[in-house]
């Protein structure tokens, strides 16, 4: 059953970047819902504007113009300390690159969102070790993320992006450095995510066949928008 | 906890470089403390001088002589309680670079006047008893090797010939800061000598040293003893020992500001060491703050990484720096022992290490913790990969 409710609502986005004296038009004029529960993702051809849509919508980058609005709140008006603890609250990262932080192991790179809430070191402790669970790492809690293979550095940042229960979950060509096989299997842990436990997906990629789990793919070029196509049903 | 964890971690994540900057930083604090402690030991005796000792000498400079016959009329003024005399005798041990200090005393009234030298009464007996007797300090006699019963030979600078003594005492200091290298004679002897060799030079001293009977009455004793000596062919300039001791170091206020000014250059010097290793530190891990600042942490939270990592590394090597002070201290003290009495360091230098180092460790984390705080976090993370 489709869900209707819009989580995400982007409305006239405009953003360009400064390159020297040029301004380089990005995104031009973006109208789009993105609905809960929805697994979207975003495809197109490179600088076509994509991450930086993505990066709008996480609340890591500011629109020129118009107005992004997730769960109700206008994150285009927040100010940056604002909008940092709002990141916190809501959005769940999950990078090309994996991005841990190489001096805390496994166990302690997930419990790093968890610092910045209220939980106990207890607490902390149960929510990491069932993050870790879910994406088939408890055994590897106190490895660093060097003694790790790509897929499963990967699968420690979709723990970390899903410890603190985000309202949205971002992916920046979560596959982009992976080879097939550990490809397939994040993308089964995003789909598993998504289907299991509803969590609303925005990703980036290149990869069409990352693109197949998705139940909704937008195509963006040249900072505009173009079709959708709806292929799976949640 | 686990912040500590991450600063500890992260400070030593390229072993070389922070060795290399905690190495820096140790070598600075070393310097920075024995540079303050010459300082130190150099003002050591203003702290040591004793507030009722008085010294009186020639007000036309401190190296004409006065009088012996001033000992009675000063010992008559209102308010003194006893007078003792000293001169700088500046002979040669064996060769000129075995400097120590000389002095011709009045042995009795000497000891008296200093009771911070604690000498064994055995010992104290057996001076006053031999004309030709001498009595070291301990350090003194240590560096040389001198034992009680020794003779010891000087040749006059000042006061010509070879002159020849026996040591029956070794001083102790009743004060940790108290110089233990000070050799002193008969200048009965000294004068008797002179009597027969070098006419003329006979009945003069140095200085007296004066004690007052209470301390509210220095100020008129100073008054009192000098005005005794006004228009006489040898005036008075009577000034306490602090103020005595003072005037002697004003002689060598360049060098000790030199010696300051060297101690701050050292420190900043270890500022631009550090706050260049803490701004490769940061440059490379822009990318992992736009991370936590994608995670949600705010500036504060960065700004505390950032300063915490450079404190981490001035506080190790200023830990290990005032850990190494003390022997090399110790070391040095016993090498330059004839111009630093008592190298000690205080604690007092400790305080200013510490500080110091704390200040360095802030100061240098300014400049990266500004720029990763500036980067934009898209910015940031476009630098990974």
């Amino acid at each position: 059953m489709e869900r209707k409710n819009p989580i995400v609502q982007i409305k006239h986005v405009s953003k360009s970047y400064r390159r020297g004296s040029q301004i380089v038009p990005v995104l031009n004029d973006i109208t789009v819902d993105i609905n809960e529960g929805e697994f979207l993702a975003l495809m197109g051809p490179s600088g076509s504007g994509k991450s930086t849509l993505l990066n709008l919508i996480a609340g890591i980058d500011r629109v020129d113009s118009g107005s992004i609005l997730v769960d109700g709140v206008e994150i285009t008006g927040l100010v940056e300390t604002e909008l940092a603890n709002w990141r916190a609250n809501h959005v769940g990262f999950v990078f090309q690159f994996y991005n841990l932080i190489p001096v805390l192991t496994a166990f302690e790179n997930v419990e790093l969102p968890l610092l910045l809430t209220r939980l106990t070191r207890k607490e902390r402790k149960k929510h990491v070790e069932i993050a870790l669970a879910a994406v088939n790492l408890s055994h590897r809690l106190a490895h660093y993320p060097a003694q790790l293979s790509g897929g499963e550095q990967q699968r420690v940042a979709i723990a970390r992006a899903v410890v603190t229960d985000p309202t949205i979950l971002v992916a920046d060509e979560p596959t982009g450095d992976l080879d097939r096989k550990s490809a397939e299997e994040i993308m089964d842990l995003m789909d598993g995510l998504n289907r299991e436990l509803g969590k609303t997906i925005i990703m980036v990629t290149h990869d069409p066949r990352a693109a197949q789990k998705a139940y909704v793919i937008r195509h963006l070029d040249k900072g505009v928008l173009n079709d959708v196509h709806h292929q799976n049903s949640v | 906890m686990y912040i500590i964890k991450i600063l500890f971690r992260n400070a030593l994540r390229h072993k070389l470089r922070t060795t290399l900057t905690v190495v820096g930083v140790i070598i600075a604090v070393l310097a920075f403390g024995l540079l303050r402690t010459v300082i130190t030991t150099w003002y050591m005796s203003v702290e040591a001088s004793a507030a009722n000792r008085l010294w009186t000498r020639n007000s036309v400079s401190l190296i004409l002589p006065l009088p012996i016959a001033y000992k009675d009329k000063i010992r008559q003024i209102e308010g003194v309680r006893s007078v003792s005399h000293i001169t700088w005798f500046g002979g040669i041990y064996i060769d000129e670079k075995n400097f120590f200090a000389q002095f011709a005393v009045e042995p009795q009234t000497y000891m008296e006047a200093f009771p911070e030298y604690y000498i064994p009464p055995e010992q104290k007996a057996a001076m006053l008893r031999d004309r030709k007797g001498a009595v070291a300090g301990r350090k003194l006699a240590q560096r040389y090797g001198w034992k009680l019963g020794n003779v010891i030979t000087l040749k006059g600078t000042i006061y010509p010939g070879t002159w020849e003594f026996t040591l029956r005492g070794i001083y102790e200091g009743t004060r940790k800061d108290a110089d233990e290298t000070v050799f002193f004679f008969h200048w009965d002897y000294l004068n008797e000598t002179l009597k027969k060799t070098a006419k003329g030079m006979e009945d003069q001293v140095g200085s007296f040293i004066v004690i007052t009977k209470n301390l509210e009455d220095v100020t008129g004793v100073v008054q009192r003893i000098d005005n005794s000596f006004k228009n006489s062919l040898a005036e008075t300039l009577t000034e306490t020992e602090k103020a005595f001791v003072l005037g002697f170091i004003s002689m060598t206020d360049a060098i000790i500001t030199a010696i300051e000014f060297v101690s701050f250059v050292v420190i900043a010097i270890i500022l631009a060491v550090v706050a260049n290793t803490m701004a490769m530190t940061a440059r490379e891990r822009i990318g992992e703050y736009a991370i936590l600042k994608t995670l949600g942490f705010g500036w504060f939270k960065i700004a505390g990484l950032i300063f915490g990592e450079s404190l981490v590394i001035s506080v190790m090597g200023c830990a290990l720096g005032i850990g190494l002070t003390f022997p090399i201290a110790d070391v040095f003290g016993a090498a330059m022992g004839q111009y630093f009495p008592a190298f000690n360091v205080t604690l007092e230098t400790i305080y200013m290490d510490i500080a110091t180092s704390i200040i360095v460790g802030l100061l240098a984390a300014i400049i990266p913790c500004w720029h990763a705080i500036k980067t934009p976090v898209a910015g940031g993370l476009r630098r990974i990969g």
